[in-house]
């Protein structure tokens, strides 16, 4: 029956191009999408369904080779802050078991281990042959009493290929103001949020209880960063930068309402040590393409600033929160999409009264290790509607992304907490 | 002005269903049991001002619909914190607010600076405003009433 709609909806645009029939030939499909797609909007072959609803606020996710799902949440339920998801024939998964007494949002899985976050610590559970949780009781702590403030809590998790952790330290401030988001309050001077936040820190992934100060930090000047990930291509750090709020209402006179749905842009940097991207000092208008000084700091909305910063990769439209970055290297999807990166949008809140945009997961296509042309809407309506995206009212807000052993895309909900998953049928 | 406008709407409605002992500034009974909404909510002047109000300082945040953002800015909707006490609302709106904030089961973190740069009429009709949308129902709070809180300091 899918396989059948699907055959038509593609038959125009393989008419068109004049491509080999033979390309329709129905390979039995390896999970078979829900019907309607779970409500998604996805390019032509594509397909998803509901691995399964857990209910709870499921910020990041890792899938074993063995399909086993681990959900991290941001608040625990009664069975624990880690949602453990076994699969099925039919590629869907059951919530088998639940540990960790803690909310928080990383998850990530690598070298036997399962790394988890909390708000201010980073755990490991030590897994066995079949990837399963050996104690799960009894984590690592691998880091602990990291900075915690009012905002930008989030403390999302990547590792390297040699033995390194990398940490979102969120800055407790939107733009280091005096008084934080206050109107005309200006930027503190030498700004002390970035002493111990602000920044990527990096510890020893098989380290035991390294406070923050036994750290380095990778990289400053970054707000907050919830989507990160390693690029084992260019042996590189990734990372997504949530940009500043509230130009208008700090700066009304500098900025109308419709320019701060506009500023600024939300940035992905690729990182190297001792990089500074900015924060507070400046931020990124990505119709000018330029480091713009900060109001904070003495900018009025036209002041550019070429200096020891450094520049995104890529930008994308403004406020729409980067929850998760995942590097593509499966064979399930098309050759175009290996080695490029997929990011989870969260979706917009400070556009208002604009039209909110987001809740969507996009594709950066990639060459040669660097962002390669303008990102495309991947999988859309996570939301529900147009008019459930303009009001922000949606029903699903994408956080996390994995990908799972046979290459298909894991996508968390952190809004009512359902799994979904992306697979391709040629 | 508008004081004695809000005062001339509530002891209409006073006289009307004659309620007992349901002054104009010290209404802090439940109003559901009103039979038509419309009799006791505030002027619609006072209201218009109120929306305008919250349409320039408080929606970015809000949201238009009153109902916050996930995680973050707290709604205003069925909330203690809008509903109940007038002079505990008046000093959010005063000198801000910087707590974890818990409602309905959710937790909400943003800090919501102060608005002292508003006036008192402002802050009336915006407060009186938010008391009487987004489904809310709940009694004016008035520029003497501002004024007082704001005298008490925090």
């Amino acid at each position: 029956m899918k396989t059948s709609a699907l055959r038509y909806a593609l038959l125009p645009a393989v008419l068109a191009g004049g491509a080999a029939l033979f390309a329709l030939a129905p390979a039995a499909p390896r999970v078979a999408p829900d019907p309607g797609n779970a409500g998604l909007k996805l390019p032509a072959g594509f397909g998803a369904l509901v691995v399964a609803e857990t209910g709870g606020k499921a910020r990041h996710l890792a899938v074993s080779p063995e399909g086993t799902v681990y959900v991290k949440l941001n608040k625990p339920t009664a069975q624990g802050g880690i949602l453990v998801l076994k699969p099925t024939a039919t590629g869907k998964a059951t919530v088998t078991s639940g540990f960790g007494n803690y909310g928080g949002t990383g998850m990530y899985l690598k070298n036997g281990y399962l790394y988890a976050s909390s708000d201010k610590d980073v755990y490991r559970y030590k897994l066995d042959a079949k990837n399963q949780v050996v104690s799960p009781s009894q984590p690592e702590l691998v880091v602990a009493g990291l900075k915690l403030g009012q905002e930008h809590e989030s403390k999302s998790i990547v590792l390297d290929d040699a033995g390194n952790l990398y940490v979102n330290v969120g800055a407790y401030s939107n733009s280091c103001q005096v008084k934080d988001r206050e109107k005309g309050s200006m930027g503190i001077a030498n700004c002390p949020v970035l002493d111990s936040a602000g920044g990527i820190w990096q510890f020893k992934a098989d380290g035991q209880r390294q406070r923050q100060a036994q750290g380095t930090r990778y990289a400053t000047g970054l707000r907050n960063v919830v989507g990160l990930d390693w690029n084992a291509k260019d042996n590189q750090l990734f990372v997504m930068q949530h940009g500043r709020d509230q130009l208008h209402d700090i700066f009304p006179a500098m900025y109308d309402e419709k320019t701060s749905s506009q500023l600024p842009a939300e940035c992905m940097y690729a990182v190297k040590g001792g990089d500074n991207a900015g924060w507070p000092y400046i931020y990124y208008d990505p119709a000018k393409h330029e480091k713009m000084l900060a109001p904070e700091y003495g900018g009025d909305g036209k002041k550019a600033v070429t200096d020891k910063y450094i520049n995104p990769v890529a930008a994308y439209p403004a406020h729409m929160a980067p929850n998760a970055l995942l590097f593509y290297t499966g064979t399930m999807f098309p050759a175009k999409y290996r080695n490029g990166a997929f990011i989870a949008f969260h979706g917009s809140w400070n556009r208002a009264p604009e039209p909110q945009m987001g809740y969507f997961v996009a594709f950066q296509p990639f060459k040669d290790g660097k962002p390669n042309g303008p990102y495309e809407v991947f999988a859309d309506n996570f939301s529900g509607s147009a008019a459930k995206t303009a009001s922000g009212r949606a029903d699903h807000r994408p956080c996390g992304l994995a990908q799972g052993p046979d290459g298909s895309l894991y996508v968390s909900d952190d809004s009512k907490g359902t799994i979904f998953r992306i697979v391709y049928n040629k | 002005m508008i004081r004695s406008s809000l005062l001339g709407a509530s002891l209409l409605l006073v006289a009307a269903l004659a309620l007992p002992g349901a002054g104009p500034a010290g209404a802090q009974t439940k109003p559901k049991a009103k039979p038509k909404a419309a009799a006791g909510a505030p002027a619609p002047a006072l209201l218009a001002q109120g929306k305008q109000v919250y349409i320039q300082y408080c929606l970015s945040c809000h949201q238009a619909d009153g109902g916050g953002v996930q995680n973050m800015n707290p709604p205003l909707t069925k909330t203690e914190y809008v509903l109940g006490d007038k002079a505990r609302l008046t000093n959010i709106l005063v000198h801000g607010f910087a707590e974890k904030v818990e409602i309905q089961g959710e937790t909400y973190r943003n800090v919501m600076p102060a608005h002292d740069f508003l006036t008192d009429a402002q802050m009336a009709a915006v407060l009186t405003y938010v008391r009487n949308s987004f489904g809310n129902k709940a009694s004016a709070i008035s520029v003497a009433e501002v004024k007082a809180t704001r005298a008490a300091g925090k």
